[in-house]
């Protein structure tokens, strides 16, 4: 079967510049598991656009480098 | 919000991101070395399936009653923050406190709410038992609203009775239960998601579950097992069209409900429908029980009252939908008529509590409860019988139809249940889960089942271009909405009926790349099961009963004569199809004369 590649404007945004390469705090609360590592920059970013936007990805970020926006379709 | 930043993420182009090579090697079994789908088995005396709410609170008192037991948390998510106060609750709905209510009351509130289908000695403990779990709650460092003398506030929502009591701190709930499974030592498995009950002559002996990063199977054997994974929140498909915008969290997708069905538990009155009147879009509840003792009240599009009574019953949820059908929509939460100290003390709780994201989402419109009425709207539907009636069949115990497998919290058939009830039927379940494993050792795996059900978790990782779980998830629940959404009319259920038994064959097309995906693979298998028990149960039942929960156009009202009883689904597995019946419900505690108190809310 055919695949495509939709680009998707996700809800959760990382700062890079502030996300420690060490610290896994926002993808180990996510509910839904959707945060990951970028393997080769050591950065979380939103790996599935799966999100209920709860908030403990942000509010559990130690360095507020996290912001959850409304997803686009409810906002 | 002031941050607009358009973040894209684009999927297997950018080589940042693990691409198709790395799914492929799951799919091959093998990468760096490490064998993916291994199979870990494990063996404890008691397994709670869900560590949200009911979870922590059964494994916590199951380690009270027997320290020497083992006992195992097993959750999807992060026990931290999971299950449906992931981000904490406002409030309770049923709390029976000494001197303000008693248990009888409570239990005839609720034979009137849910008219009359209940098993009241199930209701009743929830009565018994709720006000010790708001003291020892109160122990662990969870506040409760207390007026300026120092006693309960709590607020009248019901018909009538005062059971809402708020927890305007109530944000770190979550975190408070988590802390308690710890400190009892309970072990605890995250990210691993149950995927089925294994039984032995009839008797449940354990799980096996799928470890949703790795790719790992476990194997766990239990004496006893309770399940409490939630309501089935991905049922119908929001408005929004975006699969997670629900009210639910949406990790609970009727797992339960489904490992429960497969392994031949019965499952009761599957067609009370959970359908709430939320934030439109946002999907929230605009919580008017928290805002009404304020002055707040559900108006229509003139900002006049329509229903006198809050409290989510189904006879409310027909009174709303009549409304927004009656060229007097759409109906708001309104709040513009209160001062500006009463609203800043309502957005103070509701920004900072369960679903604390509502504040940047009324900001992101431009929209400020000191001008504007939160636009409401009727939910798709879901099953919760935390919320409405609708679960796995259980006694006073929780015990369920199979021996050693018990059920709690939202899944649990004990009507209007929140969250107290939820405590109180996990500790219920796992008091007595640690008399029953006295007399009972551990059950033999059948090896063959376990390699089957690692075909069937497996299957669609075989398949790294299938159709993915998204579009697949999205169709089946369009499906639900178009043909399950009440009222309910005949036809529609039966295509609806048919089209979730042949999406079995849809289900073979399924692709998935990583253990994630299988997870999402997995659960669009219990949100198919779901469907076609809500399409079967909502069939069978020939009256219309709880309100818009149940509303038929072709059998409008209430018929007693023939269906005061409770309506059962339960497996055949001779023929491998699904079966209804009806069970007479078990004789009332309290007697209630349903004929001369409806619940009626509409205003005069």
């Amino acid at each position: 079967m055919a695949l495509t590649t939709n680009r998707v404007d996700v809800p959760v945004i990382v700062d890079e510049n502030k996300c420690l390469e060490k610290c896994k705090a926002c993808i180990e609360v996510c509910p839904l598991d959707v945060l990951a590592k970028n393997p080769e920059t050591g950065k979380a970013y939103m790996k599935y656009d799966e999100c209920w936007f709860c908030l403990p990805c942000e509010k559990e970020c130690p360095v507020g480098a996290i912001t959850v926006q409304i997803p686009f379709l409810l906002r | 919000m002031g941050i607009k930043i358009l973040n894209t993420l684009i999927v297997s182009v950018n080589t940042k991101i693990p691409d198709i090579s790395v799914h492929l090697e799951y799919n091959m079994g093998n990468k760096n070395n490490k064998n993916f789908m291994e199979i870990i088995n494990l063996e404890v005396d008691f397994l709670v399936v869900g560590g949200g709410t009911a979870g922590c609170m059964a494994a916590v008192k199951a380690k009270q009653k027997s320290p020497e037991s083992s006992v195992l948390v097993l959750e999807k998510a992060n026990i931290r923050r999971s299950g449906a106060i992931a981000m904490g609750m406002d409030g309770v709905n049923t709390a029976v406190i000494p001197g303000n209510s008693t248990p009888e009351q409570y239990v005839r509130e609720i034979t009137i709410a849910n008219d009359g289908i209940l098993d009241q000695s199930a209701v009743h403990t929830t009565g018994l038992l709720g006000f010790e779990v708001i003291q020892e709650l109160e122990e662990w460092g969870v506040k409760f609203q207390k007026d300026n003398e120092g006693k309960y506030d709590l607020k009248q929502v019901h018909r009538v009775g005062k059971y809402v009591l708020p927890m305007p701190e109530g944000k770190d709930l979550k975190k408070i239960l988590s802390r308690q499974v710890k400190r009892n030592k309970i072990k605890i498995i995250n990210r691993v998601m149950a995927t089925s009950v294994l039984t032995q002559n009839g008797r449940a002996i354990g799980i096996t579950g799928l470890d949703v990063r790795s790719g790992d199977m476990y194997v766990i054997k239990s004496k006893a097992i309770l399940l409490c994974t939630g309501a089935c929140g991905r049922l119908g498909l929001p408005a929004s069209g975006y699969l997670y915008g629900t009210y639910e969290n949406p990790t609970n997708a009727g797992d339960g409900y489904s490992m429960a069905y497969q392994a031949g538990a019965k499952l009761s009155n599957i067609e009370c429908f959970q359908i709430n009147p939320l934030i439109k879009d946002y999907n929230g509840p605009a919580c008017a029980y928290v805002a009404s003792p304020f002055g707040a009240y559900t108006a229509n599009a003139s900002g006049n009252r329509f229903i006198s009574c809050d409290y989510w019953s189904g006879q409310m949820m027909l009174e709303v939908w009549r409304e927004l059908n009656s060229g007097q929509g759409p109906v708001h939460l309104k709040m513009y008529h209160l001062d500006e100290s009463t609203i800043s003390e309502i957005e103070r709780i509701l920004f900072d509590n369960e679903r604390p994201s509502r504040e940047r989402f009324h900001a992101g419109r431009g929209e400020n409860y000191r001008k504007d009425g939160v636009e409401m709207n009727i939910s798709e539907i879901g099953l919760c019988s935390g919320h409405s009636a609708s679960g796995v069949q259980v006694d006073e115990h929780m015990r369920t139809s199979i021996p050693g497998l018990y059920a709690a919290g939202d899944m649990a058939n004990v009507p209007h249940n929140y969250m107290i009830g939820a405590f109180v039927s996990g500790r219920v379940a796992a008091e007595h889960a640690m008399s029953y494993i006295q007399d009972v050792d551990h059950g033999q795996v059948d090896l063959d089942i376990i390699n089957t059900e690692k075909e069937r978790i497996l299957a669609p990782l075989k398949n790294p271009n299938g159709i993915p779980h998204t579009q697949v998830e999205y169709k089946l629940r369009r499906y639900v909405n178009d043909y399950l959404q009440p009222p309910k009319s005949p036809k529609n259920m039966m295509i609806g009926l048919e089209k979730f038994i042949d999406y079995q064959n849809v289900m073979d097309e399924l692709g998935a790349r990583d253990p994630h995906e299988l997870m999402r693979c997995m659960e669009i298998n219990f949100i198919r099961d779901c469907a076609e028990m809500a399409a079967k149960a909502s069939l069978y039942r020939t009256e219309s009963r709880w309100g818009l929960y149940h509303y038929r156009l072709d059998f409008p009202n209430r018929n007693d004569e023939e269906w005061m009883c409770n309506t059962i689904i339960k497996k055949c597995f001779e023929k491998n199809e699904m079966t209804i019946s009806k069970e007479e419900l078990k004789p009332y505690l309290f007697d209630v004369n349903l004929n001369a108190e409806k619940y009626d809310v509409s205003v005069a």
